[in-house]
């Protein structure tokens, strides 16, 4: 399978976290930030990290980095225990948020800053930083200083400063936050390309479920201290494993019920739940519904309803369709042929989905 | 309507702007002109026409001369020292969280808000009491005292403004403790810890005060000043008044250079 773990041999694991745990003292009472961590990440994976704000993301990756020492468990890397080494003598780097470039000095200083520290040859720090800034297309801006330039550049010094160094994973830590959207979008596909050509493990802390989806080959999506699931991007979608990542991840519409024989009864209508008896929760994705003002024949589900609401959104329309017991399911229709909607405010209709397309959880 | 309002307040406002530029120059025109004073009587108190002559004979009085290099080795000594434990003090107090914080930022305050008579009356019966000389050395002391919490302050500011993963990242790059402070740390809090020097020697050089407590026989340009007041203060002190004021005047535009450089 495609999603399983890229992991087959042990020395293939660039990270692992065993049972990592972090509690702080706030206000004279224990928090715990992250409560108990296990994985494994391999060499030259784009690993992300997905939760919303207070998820343990962060500290997760601080973890990684040795900023923060774990209050229980073991970290690795390439099977080194690197639990109580510090920062300054692991073999990762960061990005940072802020990207912490350093104003008092120039890009090509800042760039060499990790290199100087080990003490490398003069020349190799020349050519190293050459062929970095020319990775990250910033050849020609050597002198300047970090105010002098755009967020977009001072994100792409951040990044060569710390992959000049050549680490064995690179850590970043919400790194496209303070870009506008047009630039996200395209750094997306440049850390991706930069990941390629370097080779090296990427782990990228977000709380952006698009940025995580786009360019992770694995992602462990986070809530409260704990992994909430570890998969690939379409297993994630696709496939949710709590009601909490099929809502964070994407929208998704959530039906629960009692299922007997297989179909869990709504009103008039009817989702079809394979094998599935008692209580059951079921999320649908928008795009996978279709509406129809008649009720659909053959062996699918069918919800009957009013609409609500229509969102023209360009590529597609978003329907808001009301069910009998009040429940909202979102549909969206891709603008395919015309600009003209299926149904308006108000109207009653009909929605369907195929049976495979019902994610079940629970019994 | 807001046309004839507002030039009429535009004009209020200029008058008043220049008022205050001229409350704020007029007694340091008046210290740099009667450095140029001809004088003839014993007072330098009004004008008798110009000549440099001073500029040529400011040291031909040997107590003042001495006084003046007192002042500055007093300030030149008490600004290093203050400034290096000012500088690790501001680090503490703004970057890190220990037991006794509380109780040092409050002491902090306390040194700034306590009258200078206070203070030097107090110093003075610790350095009797303790049976310590009163020389350079107290003064420095006392020098360091009254202007470390400025200093603190100063650098306080300007690390607590300061991005705590610059730090961070300069330990992820490799560099330790030392190297993370030489290269990073302290280039970045470096206006921070000038602005402190620049406050304690300023502190320093003119402060009669709580000098006046712990000199013993020692004497300093502020003091000799007063003690010549009786006598008549001779133009020299006019024209050394200038010259200081003149190289303060000049860090001023230095820095002020810089930065606009800067940004």
């Amino acid at each position: 399978m495609a999603d399983q773990s890229p992991i087959d041999t042990p020395t293939d694991r660039a990270i692992e976290l065993e049972d990592v745990l972090k509690e702080y003292v706030s206000h004279g009472e224990v928090v715990q930030a992250v409560k108990g961590v296990t994985l494994d990440i391999a060499e030259g994976e784009f690993f992300s990290l997905l939760g919303p704000s207070g998820c343990g993301k962060t500290t997760t990756m601080r973890m990684i980095a040795g900023f923060e020492e774990p209050s229980k468990g073991v970290i690795r890397l390439h099977g080194r225990d690197v639990t109580d080494v510090p920062p300054n003598k692991r073999d990762v780097n960061m990005v940072f948020q802020s990207y912490a470039l350093f104003p008092h000095m120039s890009v090509w200083d800042n760039v060499a800053f990790g290199l100087k520290q080990k003490k490398t040859s003069r020349e190799e720090i020349k050519r190293r930083v050459g062929e970095m800034l020319e990775i990250v297309d910033l050849t020609g801006r050597e002198k300047r200083r970090p105010r002098e330039m755009s967020g977009g550049q001072q994100q792409r010094v951040a990044l060569a400063r710390a992959l000049v160094n050549r680490p064995r994973a690179l850590l970043l830590d919400e790194p496209l936050g303070a870009l506008d959207l047009k630039l996200r979008q395209a750094m997306q596909l440049e850390l991706k390309r930069i990941q390629r050509e370097v080779g090296i493990t990427f782990v990228y802390v977000t709380h952006d479920q698009n940025e995580a989806l786009t360019m992770s080959d694995r992602i462990a999506v986070m809530k409260d201290g704990l992994i909430e699931q570890l998969a690939g991007p379409r297993e994630i979608y696709e496939r949710p494993a709590t009601t909490f990542v099929a809502g964070f991840i994407g929208t998704s519409n959530l039906l629960t019920g009692t299922a007997t024989g297989g179909v869990l009864k709504v009103g008039e209508g009817r989702v079809l739940v394979p094998g599935k008896e008692g209580e059951v929760s079921v999320t649908v994705r928008p795009e996978k519904i279709t509406l129809a003002k008649q009720e659909p024949s053959g062996d699918v589900s069918a919800l009957p309803g009013t609409v609500s609401e229509v969102v023209y959104l360009g590529t597609y329309n978003s329907y808001a369709v009301r069910l009998a017991d009040g429940d909202e399911i979102t549909v969206f229709e891709q603008n395919a042929h015309d600009a003209t909607v299926t149904a308006e405010r108000g109207d009653s209709v009909w929605l369907s989905w195929q049976a495979q397309h019902s994610y079940v959880m629970g019994s | 309507m807001r046309g004839v309002r507002g030039r009429f307040g535009d004009r209020l406002l200029h008058a008043y702007t220049w008022l205050i530029i001229l409350w704020l120059v007029a007694p340091i025109a008046v210290m740099i002109a009667f450095g140029f004073n001809d004088k003839q009587s014993k007072s330098n108190a009004t004008w008798q026409g110009f000549t440099l002559k001073w500029y040529g004979e400011l040291f031909a009085i040997p107590d003042l001369s001495d006084a003046l290099v007192n002042s500055l080795l007093i300030a030149v000594a008490s600004t290093i020292v203050t400034v290096v434990i000012g500088t690790m003090l501001g680090l503490a107090l703004g970057r890190h969280r220990f037991r006794g914080q509380g109780t040092t930022n409050f002491l902090v305050f306390a040194a700034i808000s306590t009258p200078e008579l206070v203070m030097g009356a107090s110093l003075l019966s610790l350095f009797v009491s303790a049976n310590v000389p009163r020389n350079q050395i107290t003064i420095t002391i006392a020098h360091v005292l009254f202007s470390l919490a400025f200093v603190t302050v100063t650098v306080r500011a300007r690390v607590v403004s300061l991005d705590p993963s610059l730090e961070e990242a300069a330990k992820d790059l490799g560099a330790g403790p030392w190297a993370t402070f030489r290269q990073v740390t302290l280039p970045s809090i470096m206006p921070g810890v000038l602005a402190g020097a620049m406050l304690a020697f300023a502190l320093s050089i003119d402060d009669y005060v709580v000098t006046s407590f712990v000199n013993g026989s020692e004497l300093t340009f502020p003091l000799w000043i007063i003690a010549s007041v009786k006598t008549g203060i001779p133009p020299q002190v006019n024209v050394m008044g200038t010259l200081i004021f003149g190289v303060g005047v000049l860090i001023a535009i230095v820095n002020a250079v810089a930065a606009r450089r800067r940004t």
